[in-house]
């Protein structure tokens, strides 16, 4: 994609995001909240996922214990940011620690490695109830101000997480360590004989994948001031956000965003009103873009300005 | 700690562990031979499970009569998903194929909730038990074991002395000369998915007989099945085998020992654990992959 085109669509979707305040309707602000929360996640998945092409489903792992860092740590009076900050942190060194055990994994032991550090850090947080509250959950300090302030407030503090993710995005994509993941995507052994620190950059990735999402599990805390090991550990959000890289483009800047907001929209728009079907119909739209939309929707836009 | 207890324990964690070897045998054949993490794997155990329940409540036909029909009607139904479906992307990276099928699953699971629901449910068939002195074995688990065994031995037969078997042996040595052999891959794949799709519907079958069973529950049983393949290794019969008597028998003392969830949790750091010393498993060959 053309770079300016790139920039527009950046641009357009984080004006749209701050906007979501004037429509007046805190609904609006919610489901806004929600796409930058997802596009943070989708960012982060990227690192790992999109440019090394490592196969993670260890987002949900490290929303769990970003979530539940910030919590405790709010819990025990640190302020607010600085507790989502401490929270990213804990992620950041806990992604290391991980990620050095389990990508010496590839493929699918990797996969099924990084599923099981969700499942392990799930059932921790139900059997450690002394500390976790266990499986009856923590309740969060809830942040004073008013439902309209608050709405608001958490509507920017994600946005500010997204940002942080861009920049870090842009930062990698232009940097040696980007070039170095995309060889490792490319082929692992030969980027190891040219001369590519494949473990460094592989656990650099990772622990980028872990730190927005540890920032953005933290503030999704706050916002909704009670978490529980299902919620917080999720299957489904740890298979949901890659589909929304794969959505819109995978190893691409603005692919993330754009995959995110789609689903959180055409979740929120078509399929809100079928409830009962909620399940069916995410796995409805999964098999449809794997089959129909294998390069994501910008790799779409790209097949359809070539065939023009 | 009491013998007769510790021998009752283990006996538990046998019966268990012959049924996580029935349930992962199935999963470690599609991943050995179609190189597929089949996210399906445990809402399929949990949907054959769920026929059987309503076959003998509803038509008063016995587990053991419906096991074998059961099985052959999930078996079926996989072998065309993955003819007319799967086949398509077969050949794509793990991240497409799992995630293909983690889709198929948030249907299929869908659907059972709204056709049945979550409730747990199982078949009462109170057969007795066996006591050998202050050991106590009820008939049906001791019968879900051996029916267990016994279709896990009929597989490995399968595989060792059919045509077919051979056929899928052979395809997941090489697909390339298999395929110059004149064996037609994409419909062994097929065949290979609904062999694994029919392991887990009479799995499901004796899994109702032990314990309730519900669509909560299919998470679990998947990652079983990732354990037992990891801890045993991919791809092989005995592997599955061994990886499965030795969950049961780790989870039986350890819920004994530290409770049930500290037992789950064992159960997942022994694989990762083993994932990181020996990826091939206990009995796995380098190279399997």
């Amino acid at each position: 994609m053309a770079s300016h085109w790139r920039r527009i669509g950046i641009g357009l979707w984080l004006l749209g995001v701050a906007a979501a305040p004037l429509s007046g309707d805190n609904y609006v602000i919610k489901i806004a909240t929600f796409v930058a929360f997802y596009g943070a996640l989708a960012l982060s998945w990227n690192f790992i996922g999109g440019y090394a092409g490592y196969p993670s489903f260890a987002t949900a792992a490290f929303v769990g214990l970003g979530s539940y860092a910030g919590a405790l740590c709010q819990n025990a009076g640190v302020p607010m940011v600085l507790s989502w900050g401490l929270a990213a942190g804990v992620t950041a060194i806990a992604a290391a620690a991980l990620g050095f055990v389990v990508l010496r994994l590839r493929g699918h032991y990797f996969a099924i490695g990084s599923i099981a550090l969700v499942e392990i850090l799930s059932l921790i947080a139900s059997w450690w109830s002394g500390l976790t509250g266990g499986g009856e959950g923590l309740n969060v300090t809830i942040l004073p101000g008013g439902p309209v302030f608050i709405a608001r407030f958490f509507l920017y503090a994600m946005l500010a997480i997204v940002v942080l993710a861009l920049v870090a995005t842009v930062l990698v994509e232009r940097g040696r360590l980007g070039f170095g993941l995309r060889c490792i995507a490319q082929n692992e052994d030969a980027a190891e004989m040219v001369g590519v620190p494949t473990t460094l950059y592989k656990v650099l990735a990772f622990v980028l994948s872990g730190v927005f999402c540890g920032a953005a599990g933290a503030a999704y805390a706050s916002w909704v001031a009670y978490i529980a090991p299902t919620d917080a550990f999720s299957i489904l959000l740890t298979v949901k956000v890659p589909v929304m890289v794969l959505l819109g483009g995978p190893g691409t800047v603005f692919g993330p965003l754009l995959g995110s907001s789609a689903l959180v929209l055409l979740e929120e728009t078509v399929w809100a009103r079928f409830l009962e079907f909620h399940q069916a119909i995410l796995g409805a739209v999964i098999v449809a873009l794997i089959f129909f939309l294998p390069g994501g929707l910008l790799g779409l836009a790209g097949r359809v300005r070539k065939s023009a | 700690m009491d013998v007769a207890l510790l021998v009752q324990v283990v006996l538990n964690g046998l019966m268990l562990g012959a049924l996580y070897a029935c349930i992962a045998v199935g999963f470690s054949l599609v991943w050995g031979v179609l190189n597929i993490i089949n996210m399906l794997h445990g809402s399929l155990i949990v949907l054959a499970g769920y026929l059987t329940c309503s076959l003998w409540t509803e038509a008063h036909i016995h587990p053991f009569a419906s096991l074998i029909p059961v099985g052959l009607v999930i078996g079926v139904g996989a072998a065309v998903l993955q003819f007319v479906l799967i086949n398509r992307v077969v050949q794509q990276p793990v991240l497409t194929t799992l995630t293909l099928t983690f889709g198929l699953d948030m249907i299929l699971y869908n659907l059972m909730n709204s056709v049945f629901d979550a409730t747990p449910r199982r078949v009462t068939l109170d057969l007795g038990r066996v006591t050998l002195g202050e050991v106590v074995l009820p008939w049906d688990r001791i019968a879900a074991m051996l029916v267990a065994l016994a279709l896990t031995a009929l597989l490995y037969g399968i595989l060792r002395g059919s045509r077919l078997g051979r056929a899928i042996v052979a395809v997941r040595m090489d697909r390339e000369a298999a395929s110059l052999m004149g064996i037609r891959v994409p419909r062994i794949y097929a065949l290979t998915f609904g062999l694994g799709a029919f392991m887990a519907g009479v799995c499901g079958a004796l899994l109702s007989i032990v314990y309730p069973i519900t669509t909560n529950a299919t998470g679990q049983l998947l990652g079983k099945a990732f354990i037992v393949c990891v801890v045993g290794g991919l791809g092989t019969v005995p592997g599955a085998l061994v990886g499965g008597l030795a969950l049961g028998v780790t989870e039986s003392l350890g819920s004994h020992w530290f409770g049930p969830q500290a037992a789950a949790l064992l159960g997942f750091a022994l694989m990762l654990a083993l994932l990181v010393v020996r990826p091939t498993g206990l009995l796995g060959r380098k190279g399997y992959e």
